[in-house]
């Protein structure tokens, strides 16, 4: 520090000695009289007064509020139907089933629910299956999947990740796919039939493919062994995942949907970000004709019944929706438009009032500007 | 020429020790040492000379143990640079912090992210901190290797002549020859100069800012020794004004030298051709370099509060983080995650462990809670707040070529919370250049009208001016009545007395042609004038002289130590004794006659602060009597007079008088006549006090006080001290923004009323309160008094209004408060009296309701003590404002030290935090730059509290539901350059530019510096509020989604990346509704990111 404080002295001695000799040619120090050096940079200096703070919340309180009576009524039109079918009371079909669960039980257990709709679906109608209080978010539970081995990678076939313990190995075989998500997959059976005020049922056509995200079906997930067709022979070394009935390769008969590429299992592999949530389980595409994809009446939903919840004390739901612009039902975000907007539109009122009440007092001591 | 005889001589001197090299190299330099030590009992060094030795190895070199003189100030070396910094990177507790969280996230059991990724922010942190050290540190390198090769010259014995060399190769014991305005590159004792007197006169402009000359002097007796020489003189300290020790010869005889033969290390040789000298103090070890202490490290007000604050963010976050893991310990029914993952092999962690870990996994998880990157921008905004006051061209002083220099680095916004500011009288409020006002001889009193006159017009050249001496016309003619008729007399002593006694130094530079003719003409009228009148012919003459002399060209040039003495000596001039010349030995003076007189000076007892006085004695050329002149303080000349008659009275009452008017006096006496043994006598009492190694100074001054004795008064002076311009509006705007200011000087009571006065410190209404050693004799009295004014005060405003004749109220300043306004006036006894244990609390009392406070007489320790005082009991923020070397401890004890670059040397302006040179600048550093500062720094340290906690609180509010088990629905990368990229830039910009109100509008209503001092934008209920909207609207951020897409099929990271998006489109607008005046480029650089953000969030979204 001495060495710089010293040259910076002697730069001065230096200069007052030039500037005695020299005459004309004396730098002097002194600062640039620039905008940005003496901070004279123009400037916008918004101060709030009534005549722009009003204004604004008015314009705010009238925007938000179309744009929330909107969002609400759409959101209201939608049709939505949603039935449980844990099966937790003595009253329900599944009850039984829920009760006598087994990870290994050969036997499927088969349950049967009844509902009717009130109002037809229109357009197309997706259909979810909801689990409540599984927390699919769990960090631990998040980090358990091993994305390359999902890509495709031979190497992580035979290798998974270190992430997917304790379900990476099973019996010295390494697991495909590996991991917690992946072994917590959703495996219940959910069947749709129209019932015909004449008695007859109708199974409605699902559409399986086209759930999943187009990223994820095409980028993310790929079976290994390129385009090996013969998936059996692909996944010959590895093992199922614990809690599967079946191995991947048998998870549908379509070649395009079997295998890491299986929509289902897309789908459940992106893990939920709340504990409450819904997945896409199937499409039911609108018919060509003028009927209603779902018409009113009655229906079952026939479930093969194979997914436990009861040890978390899970909910299991079946949902059938149709969907607008704004996406699913979902009254809130209609709501808090119009609140905010209302609020806004109230303390205008209530600012102007005060405002034109005592806003004239003290004009004469407005801050100089 | 003189290069040759310089080589002569040091060949005279140097080739004896050719032949003595045998018994020189046998002398144990340990022995002398020993020896020393003995007779010192100080630790010393003993040097002896390399000449003899320049063929041994390294390790056999008698000065070997001595520090080299090359100098190495970069912190670093190429290869440890960056084990080194990392090392004092750490020694910052938030380093530390970050570092542990990284690391922690390698322990498997507590991991939250990819631990790589961890890594950035804390990489990059610490890469731009060292890339900055290592910046700085490679300048200083540089500069170092630049000082270092300066090439000198050093005596080599070979070739017997002086060889170039660089600094560098100076060592310890070399014989160094520097040339005429060559800049000295050790410590070097100074053995020879071209001078015949054996004079050599340095500049130390570099090491104190001082352009006067110093005179050094050739060790005493030194041209005479021939034997080899070995110098024993203290180890190296940083007393640049004390230095003793001797030369001893082989026969043991020692030769004492001082100071005043020591060239440092960093001045510059003047007027004389060259000076050659042994070295004795080298590199690290001179006393520049031990004198430079690098920058202080003062830490601001703001900065204090914001640790305390840092530390709640901690205890916040501690809590936040307990409660993470409380409910890992609940257990959430996450059986089925459980039995997912803790089944192997049957080992389930125990819950209360869970938590534990937990703990830490949150931890790493809110790490972001406490601000990375806080101390990096406030460094980096203090940087361009710097610049930005030093480019301040309202700062900038035309005169000086000088802008306000910072010294501090990181106080700026202190300037924005001052509220007690003391400061110096002589030089700060005053402009410290003398004016020759009024003079009284023999007790006849004349005053100097024109002068005073001069100053009542500023022109923008007064400053030059004040040389120019009107004489008074009255006086002239006594003067030259005198001059003809015989000789001698009372006016002529006086004049010569002004013209001799004093420590001037008279150099005859050719000084520029005179460019102010309107002055000259002014002169000219008043000589036209004069010389109708005048009646001598001598006196034309003289006066012609005069006139003639400003514009002539055989100009001498005067180099006076302090203002007054220039003054003084143009006074004298300006009457025709005009001093020509000065030697060690003699002194020149001219006559208005044109005589020459050339006086032999005995002796000079030069000026110091305890005797206030300083004399010549000198033997007259004609009369060949030996006479004493003094001057000094008035008080410390009249209790020494040797006969009262009615001349000292009359003379008593026209110093009353100047002190009144705020002059500085000055009383001038005489000795006539002492006796040659008498002389004889004292003089060798003297030399032998001299050269005395203990109790010097006491000695000495026993001496001095024994002479100075019985004189004879001649008269008095009366010089003005101008008030700098502007001083009034300025300390009434300081006041307006509720400053108090205090005066502390060292001038008597009267001289600094006045000054107060004409300053607007104290207005004539005020209520005023003198307490002075006189009427205060002992401690009790003291407190009796003090006890009164208060039992007073406390009544008066107990009941306001009650006694319009004990209150003086000053409407303008206090308002509607109606507190009455009451200036305190106390000198230096009374205060140390008042400052003891017992009545300091009772003092405070009393000065917390002063308006204004005046100290007189003050010393510059207890100047210090003052201001420690007031900054201890009353907890406020003090600056302290001061010039001169007496200031310096005050400017150091102070919040704010500020040194105003003036007359009497660059002392004060090294101790400073801030430097400017002129009073009235104060104004606008404390008003505008203090208050953006101050009020910038503070808005963005609670904004990146604010926008810390906002962003953290979404994950912590997310743990509520994902079982607590520390997930982030935000991507890391998003998440971890959160602090580096997406907000870091709109605060700085934020911090550096915004404008709360226009410098116009605060230099009118200095008011709005109260916010400042009441710390109004930065409390603690700040800070709280600041967290709890954070709060509020991280609350907002995270459940207006968590509303919109319960139970919907949103995956994780699309919950959470428009929330990231929501959130930072959130903080970004609350700095815009921060942001009180939109400049483009602030604005830019908040939309800019915005952009990057939102075009990044939705890249990592698909």
């Amino acid at each position: 520090m001495m060495a710089s404080s010293y040259s910076a002295k002697e730069e001065d001695g230096h200069h007052s000695g030039s500037a005695g000799l020299g005459g004309d040619a004396i730098r002097t120090r002194k600062p640039d009289n620039t905008a940005f050096k003496q901070q004279r940079l123009p400037a916008w200096q918004p101060i709030l007064t009534a005549g722009t703070v009003l204004p604004a919340f008015f314009i705010i309180g009238l925007i938000f509020i179309p744009i929330g009576i909107g969002l609400y009524v759409t959101s209201k039109n939608i049709k939505e139907f949603e039935i449980d079918y844990t099966g937790t009371d003595m009253s329900s079909p599944c009850f039984n089933c829920s009760q006598s669960f087994s990870w290994n039980s050969t036997t499927p257990c088969r349950c049967v629910l009844f509902f009717s709709l009130d109002q037809p679906f229109e357009s197309n109608v997706f259909m979810y299956y909801g689990l409540s209080n599984f927390y699919q978010n769990h960090r631990r539970y998040v980090k358990s999947r091993d994305d390359s081995q999902l890509n495709g990678d031979e190497r992580s076939l035979k290798e998974p990740s270190k992430e997917c313990e304790p379900y990476r190995t099973n019996e010295n075989k390494p697991i495909a796919p590996c991991g917690a998500i992946a072994n917590s997959m959703f495996n219940d059976t959910l069947d749709l039939f129209y019932i015909d005020p004449n008695g007859t049922k109708t199974q409605i056509p699902l559409m399986k493919k086209g759930i999943a995200w187009w990223t994820d079906k095409h980028v993310k997930f790929r079976n290994p062994g390129g385009s090996n067709p013969n998936l059996t022979a692909v996944f010959i070394e590895t093992a199922k995942p614990v809690n599967w009935r079946k191995p991947v390769y048998e998870l549908d008969t379509d070649p395009e949907n079997n295998g890491f590429i299986n929509e289902d299992f897309i789908v459940w592999m992106r893990t939920a970000a709340l504990p409450t949530f819904r997945k896409l389980y199937r499409i039911i595409q609108k018919k060509n004709d003028m009927t209603p994809t779902l018409p009113r009446g009655n229906y079952s939903l026939e479930v093969t019944y194979n997914y436990p919840v009861r040890s978390f004390e899970g909910r299991k739901r079946m949902i059938l929706s149709a969907i607008s612009w704004m996406g699913g039902k979902n009254p809130f975000l209609g709501i808090a438009y119009i609140t905010v907007g209302s609020i806004c539109f109230f303390l205008g009122v209530v600012l102007l009032f005060i405002h034109h009440k005592y806003g004239n007092r003290n004009n004469s001591s407005d801050i100089p500007n | 020429c003189s290069a040759l005889t310089a080589y002569l001589h040091l060949r005279q001197v140097f080739v004896p020790t050719e032949s003595g090299q045998g018994s020189l190299t046998g002398v144990d330099s340990t022995l002398f040492s020993l020896s020393l030590s003995l007779s010192l009992s100080l630790p010393v060094r003993t040097v002896v000379s390399n000449l003899p030795f320049e063929d041994l190895k390294k390790r056999e070199q008698p000065n070997r143990r001595y520090e080299g003189n090359a100098i190495k100030t970069n912190k670093y070396r190429l290869w440890s640079f960056i084990p080194m910094n990392l090392f004092e990177q750490f020694h910052r507790m938030a380093n530390i912090y970050f570092v542990g969280l990284a690391i922690l996230n390698f322990v498997p059991v507590v991991n939250a992210f990819q631990p790589e990724v961890a890594l950035i922010p804390i990489c990059v942190i610490l890469a731009l901190t060292t890339v900055k050290d290592g910046w700085e540190d490679f300048r200083r390198y540089q500069t170092d290797q630049q000082l270092n090769n300066t090439p000198c010259f050093i005596f080599n014995r070979k070739q017997m002549c002086f060889m170039e060399r660089r600094w560098k190769d100076v060592r310890v014991g070399d014989f160094v020859r520097v040339l005429s305005n060559e800049i000295i590159p050790a410590d070097i004792l100074l053995l020879h100069t071209s001078d015949p007197d054996g004079v050599c006169h340095m500049e130390t402009a570099n090491l104190d800012g001082e352009t006067s000359l110093k005179q050094r002097k050739v060790v005493p007796g030194f041209s005479t020794l021939v034997r080899a020489l070995s110098v024993v003189c203290e180890n190296p300290n940083n007393n640049l004004n004390l230095f003793k020790g001797y030369v001893e010869r082989p026969d043991k005889r020692r030769t004492g030298f001082g100071i005043d033969s020591l060239l440092l290390r960093g001045c510059t040789v003047r007027n004389t051709d060259d000076a050659a000298g042994i070295v004795v103090y080298a590199g690290h070890e001179t006393k520049s370099m031990l004198n430079n202490s690098g920058p202080r490290y003062k830490r601001s007000k703001i900065e204090r509060k914001m640790n305390t604050d840092v530390l709640f963010c901690v205890v916040l976050l501690f809590f936040m983080c307990l409660i993470g893991a409380l409910g890992t310990v609940q257990g959430t029914s996450l059986s089925i995650i459980q039995d997912a993952l803790h089944a192997d092999n049957g080992n389930y962690i125990p819950s209360v462990l869970a938590g534990f870990y937990m703990f830490f996994t949150m931890i790493i998880l809110l790490q972001v809670m406490i601000p990375v990157s806080l101390y990096v921008s406030i460094e980096l905004v203090k940087m361009v707040q710097i610049f930005f006051i030093t480019q301040d061209v309202e700062l900038y002083d035309e005169e000086l070529d000088s802008r306000v220099q910072c010294r501090a680095l990181n106080i700026t916004e202190d300037l924005g919370q001052i509220q007690y500011i003391f400061s110096d009288k002589t030089g700060t409020l005053t402009e410290n250049k003398m004016v020759f006002r009024r003079c009284s001889i023999m007790g006849t009193e004349y005053c100097h009208e024109e002068n005073g006159a001069v100053g009542e017009f500023v022109s923008p050249y007064f400053l030059k001016q004040e040389t120019v001496v009107v004489p008074d016309r009255k006086l002239m003619l006594e003067v030259d009545r005198q001059m003809a008729s015989i000789q001698t007399g009372p006016y002529l002593d006086f004049f010569l007395a002004l013209a001799i006694c004093n420590t001037v130094l008279v150099s005859s530079v050719k000084t520029l042609a005179d460019p102010f003719s309107t002055d000259e003409d002014e002169s000219d009228g008043f000589h036209s004038s004069n010389v109708s009148d005048a009646t001598g012919q001598k006196g034309i003459s003289s006066e012609r002289k005069v006139k003639s002399s400003p514009s002539g060209s055989e100009e001498v040039c005067y180099e006076a130590h302090s203002p007054d003495e220039a003054a003084l000596i143009h006074a004298a001039k300006a009457y025709g004794f005009s001093m020509v010349e000065r030697t060690p030995h003699y002194v020149t003076v001219k006559l208005p006659n044109e005589a020459l007189l050339k006086f032999e000076v005995l002796d000079i007892l030069t000026f110091d602060s305890t005797r206030r006085r300083m004399s010549i004695i000198v033997r007259h050329p004609h009369t060949k009597e030996i006479t004493m002149y003094t001057k000094g303080a008035d008080s410390a000349v009249m209790e020494r007079l040797g006969n009262v008659f009615s001349v000292p009275v009359k003379t008593q009452k026209d110093l009353d008088m100047y002190a009144r008017n705020g002059l500085r006096t000055l009383c001038f006496a005489k000795k006539v006549e002492v006796l040659e043994q008498e002389f004889r006598a004292w003089s060798a009492v003297r030399q032998e006090a001299l050269s005395a190694m203990d109790e010097k100074e006491e000695r000495l001054m026993e001496t001095a006080n024994f002479i100075e004795s019985n004189f004879n008064l001649l008269g008095a002076t009366g010089i003005e001290d101008r008030l700098q311009e502007s001083v009034p509006e300025t300390i009434l705007a300081l006041r307006r923004a509720g400053m108090q200011l205090w005066v502390l000087t060292g001038d008597k009571p009267e001289t600094a009323i006045n000054i107060a006065y004409s300053c607007k410190l104290l207005e004539h209404e005020d209520l005023f309160l003198y307490t002075n050693a006189v009427s205060v004799i002992c401690q009790s009295v003291c407190k009796m008094r003090l006890e009164d004014t208060l039992g007073e005060l406390r009544r008066s405003t107990l009941a306001p209004g009650a006694d319009h004749q004990f209150r003086g109220y000053n409407s303008a300043f206090t308002g509607p408060l109606m507190e009455p306004s009451i200036g305190l006036v106390i000198d230096g006894p009374t205060l140390s009296m008042a400052m003891s244990d017992e009545l300091v609390e009772q003092f405070v009392e009393l000065c917390k309701h002063c308006r204004a406070v005046l100290c007189c007489r003050v010393t510059p320790l207890q100047k210090s003590a003052v201001v420690k005082l007031i900054r201890q009991k009353l907890r406020v923020m003090t600056l302290a404002v001061g010039d001169g070397a007496n200031d310096v401890n005050m400017i150091q004890a102070a919040d704010v030290g500020i040194g105003v670059s003036g007359q009497e040397g660059m002392q004060a302006v090294m101790a400073s935090d801030f430097a400017i040179t002129r009073f009235k600048h104060l104004q606008r550093l404390l008003l505008v730059h203090g208050h953006w500062c101050y009020s910038r720094l503070a808005n963005m340290v609670i904004y990146f509290f604010y926008k810390n906690v906002a962003y953290v609180n979404l994950l912590f509010w997310y743990q509520f539901f994902c079982g607590f088990s520390a997930t982030a629905m935000i991507d890391y990368w998003l998440m971890i350059f959160f602090n580096l990229f997406f907000t870091s830039a709109p605060p700085i910009m934020f911090g550096i530019m915004d404008k709360e109100v226009s410098d116009s509008t605060l230099l009118s209503l200095p008011e709005l510096y109260k916010r400042g001092q009441h710390s109004e934008g930065y409390r603690r209920s700040t800070f709280w509020i600041a967290i709890l909207d954070a709060f509020y609207q991280s609350l907002v951020c995270f459940f207006i989604p968590y509303w919109t897409y319960n139970g919907s099929d949103i995956g994780i990271f699309a919950f959470g990346t428009p929330m990231n998006t929501v959130s930072l489109f959130t903080i970004i607008l609350h700095l815009a509704i921060e942001i009180k005046s939109w400049v483009s480029l602030l604005s830019a650089s908040s939309l800019h990111k915005t952009m990057t953000k939102t075009s990044l969030s939705l890249l990592i979204n698909i």
